[in-house]
């Protein structure tokens, strides 16, 4: 999508020029947004408008302009973003432009480019051969690459509304233990079954076929306490169903999960009884070993020692899992990725085609996928606790919804809105 | 009273070609176009009671006989055209310099910003229109409207026969309007129509369009129109205007009438 500012400035209003101008816009197949208006208080006083012009492509959004110029549309003067090689490696320019999560374009030889991968708290690396702009974390900075610094030549896009009018479209970190959680389970389970559509279209129909804004996969993110509350085996239907696409957890999760299929504990606690067991406490410490010993998640699926649960499903349905290891974790399970820059690209990676995120039940892996994540996604906090969505928001993602509830009871709503028997 | 300012025809003749009325081959007859500007002289200042400032007539400058496009003048503040043809554009200097000597405070704008004068303003005492697309640009319009501190509303002039706002649009007294509406585009149409009542409107027909019978000067309830015209006339004298025909067929070789020899000062 290219997109110029244009400013309309005088007696546009009874003249019908303002009218004119989107008129044109609009029959030469682009849109627009006013994004500012000043109406003269008196007959004689100028009115203003600036207006984002946007077109599919570069060419139309010239034959735009072209159009609507000598109806007084004056182009913002604007100008290219300035570049600073950088340092060292892992050393940005001192005045580098520390990114947002929300669409953003940087003005390079007069064109305007999107960059790529947009997440908060990074930098925007530049090639000139071809002209692109990716992020680029501080740490993965190689001397002398080109750097965007300062504000100029950069602009970043307020975020789009939805189309759909759902629980979506006003999204805004509105927490709240104090509101029914029905309708709101039934707007995430509506838009599950909507990218689970799309992502068969893409499928059997090619990437063409598919929506990309809506995107192809659901990220699920999950602490210990889905496996401990009795939220397991509605998550695991939701994989077995095909409406979760990409996992990212920490040890405990799929030990605790682990544990379960392997000794009906959790924690120690028998998952039926709902009590501890005689030495439970070292039910999770034999799964990490036997685990341990069988060389990775996935060989311990195929072996048969994991039978059943989330990451036996997540296997199965070739989930795409990322699981990041913390300071005090036991073992670790193989597949856990224990340098933090490593489980930092490993997300990344993970991200394209993302439409939609569930967070649910930790906070650590909540707040660094929310700082991953494009503010586009649509993003929803579950925890029984009103802090962690609070804090979510607080750290940058104010595009995610808050939803103060026990994690096995949202998992067991949203399984059974989309058929679940259990 | 009434004052406008006009140029004799001494120079006037047909040297380039720069709207669809002017050929170079359709030579004016010099004693004729002579005859028939004193013949509109005569008529503006005895039968409407005007008075005219003549300015000298300037060899080379064929088009100096249509003082309309000389700027525009209010309050005593005059600005001057800057003419989007090369070739008108030496008159911009005669033309501020007379109003230089005049007393009036002379206002250039930007090279770039073109501007055709009172062939591209008109108006009521409390709207005035702009005529654009054509000759004069809207941003001229935006320039004009704080100059003057008065409400401007561009409208987009579609056709090249009708390239003037003058050529097309004619506001008389108590508020009517002399125009024709093809020469505008849809959305001019609607805010003329917005702004004036129906009944205000007088319409022009094509056949006395292309005679340019809206080319005319209204000094109070006297209209000096190009003569071959008799349905705009009987109009005109059916809501009281005493109608003053005249043969300008001359100056309508160069694409000009009664209006765009003559500039309204005030």
């Amino acid at each position: 999508m290219a997109t110029e500012t244009v400013t309309l400035e005088g007696h546009i209003i009874d003249s019908l020029i303002l009218a004119k101008v989107l008129d044109t816009i609009l029959q030469r197949r682009g849109t627009f947004t006013i994004k500012e208006m000043h109406v003269g208080a008196t007959r004689e006083d100028a009115s203003t408008a600036t207006i984002a012009v946007h077109a599919d492509s570069t060419q139309r959004l010239t034959a735009i302009l072209h159009a609507v110029q000598p109806h007084g549309a004056v182009v913002e003067h604007a100008v290219d973003c300035t570049l600073e090689s950088a340092p060292k490696d892992g050393i940005l320019p001192d005045a580098f432009y520390a990114t947002s999560h929300l669409r953003t374009q940087i003005r390079l030889n007069h064109q305007w480019l999107d960059v790529d991968a947009i997440e908060m708290d990074l930098a925007i690396r530049v090639t000139l051969n071809p002209p692109r702009a990716r992020t680029v974390p501080m740490a993965d900075v190689k001397a002398g690459d080109l750097i965007v610094t300062g504000r100029t030549g950069v602009r970043v896009f307020p975020l789009e509304r939805p189309h759909e009018r759902d629980a979506f479209a006003f999204m805004a970190a509105d927490v709240s233990s104090e509101r029914p959680h029905h309708p709101m389970i039934a707007d995430v389970a509506k838009r599950m079954r909507m990218i689970r559509d799309n992502r068969q279209k893409a499928c059997t129909d090619g990437e063409a076929a598919c929506d990309p804004d809506l995107g192809t996969k659901v990220l699920f993110v999950g602490g210990p306490a889905v496996i401990h509350a009795g939220g397991r085996e509605a998550l695991t239907w939701l994989i077995e169903s095909g409406f979760i696409h990409v996992l990212f957890c920490g040890n405990a999760l799929a030990a605790h999960d682990m544990e379960a299929s392997l000794f009906g504990t959790s924690l120690g606690y028998g998952l039926r009884a709902g009590c501890a067991v005689p030495h439970g406490h070292e039910h999770h410490l034999r799964t990490i070993n036997r685990v341990r010993n069988a060389g990775s998640l996935t060989h311990a699926v195929e072996s048969g020692l994991i039978q059943d649960g989330v990451i036996a499903s997540c296997v199965r349905q070739h989930v795409d899992m990322v699981l990041a290891g913390s300071i005090r974790d036991d073992g670790p399970l193989p597949d856990v990725i224990t340098d933090t820059r490593q489980a930092q690209t490993a997300m990344r990676a993970a991200l394209p085609g993302v439409g939609l995120a569930l967070l649910v039940a930790t906070t650590l892996h909540a707040i660094a996928t929310g700082n991953c994540l494009p503010a586009k996604v649509p993003t929803v906090c579950v925890d029984i606790n009103p802090a962690v969505p609070t804090k979510l928001s607080d750290r940058g993602s104010f595009q995610s919804i808050g939803l103060v509830m026990d994690a096995a009871s949202f998992l067991r709503q949203l399984a059974q809105a989309l058929g679940w028997e259990g | 009273m009434a004052r406008f300012l006009v140029c004799p025809p001494d120079h006037f003749g047909i040297r380039y070609e720069i709207n669809p009325w002017m050929r170079v081959s359709n030579a004016v007859d010099k004693a004729e176009s002579q005859a028939q500007w004193r013949a509109l002289a005569r008529v503006l200042e005895q039968d409407a009671g005007a008075k005219l400032e003549r300015m000298t007539p300037v060899p080379g400058l064929p088009d100096l006989v249509f003082t309309a496009n000389a700027g525009v003048v209010h309050d005593g503040t005059a600005v001057i055209s800057r003419f989007r043809h090369p070739e008108r554009r030496r008159e911009e200097e005669h033309f501020a310099q007379w109003f230089k000597e005049h007393g009036y405070r002379v206002i250039l704008l930007d090279e770039e910003c073109y501007f055709e004068g009172a062939g591209d303003l008109l108006g009521f005492p409390d709207a005035w229109f702009g005529g654009y697309r054509q000759r004069s640009d809207i941003k001229a319009h935006r320039v004009l409207s704080e100059v003057y501190g008065k409400e401007i509303l561009p409208l987009e002039l579609v056709t090249s026969r009708f390239y003037h706002l003058d050529t097309c649009f004619c506001p008389l007294g108590n508020g009517e309007l002399l125009y024709y509406p093809p020469a505008f585009d849809a959305y001019a149409q609607a805010a003329i129509a917005d702004r004036v009542d129906e009944r205000q409107r007088i319409v022009v027909s094509h056949a006395e369009a292309a005679r340019f019978a809206c080319n005319a000067v209204c000094v109070e309830r006297h209209v000096v129109l190009p003569s071959g015209c008799p349905e705009t006339m009987a109009m005109l004298e059916d809501r009281g205007y005493t109608s003053h025909p005249l043969d300008l067929d001359q100056f309508l070789k160069s694409g000009g009438s009664a209006k765009c020899l003559t500039l309204a000062l005030d």
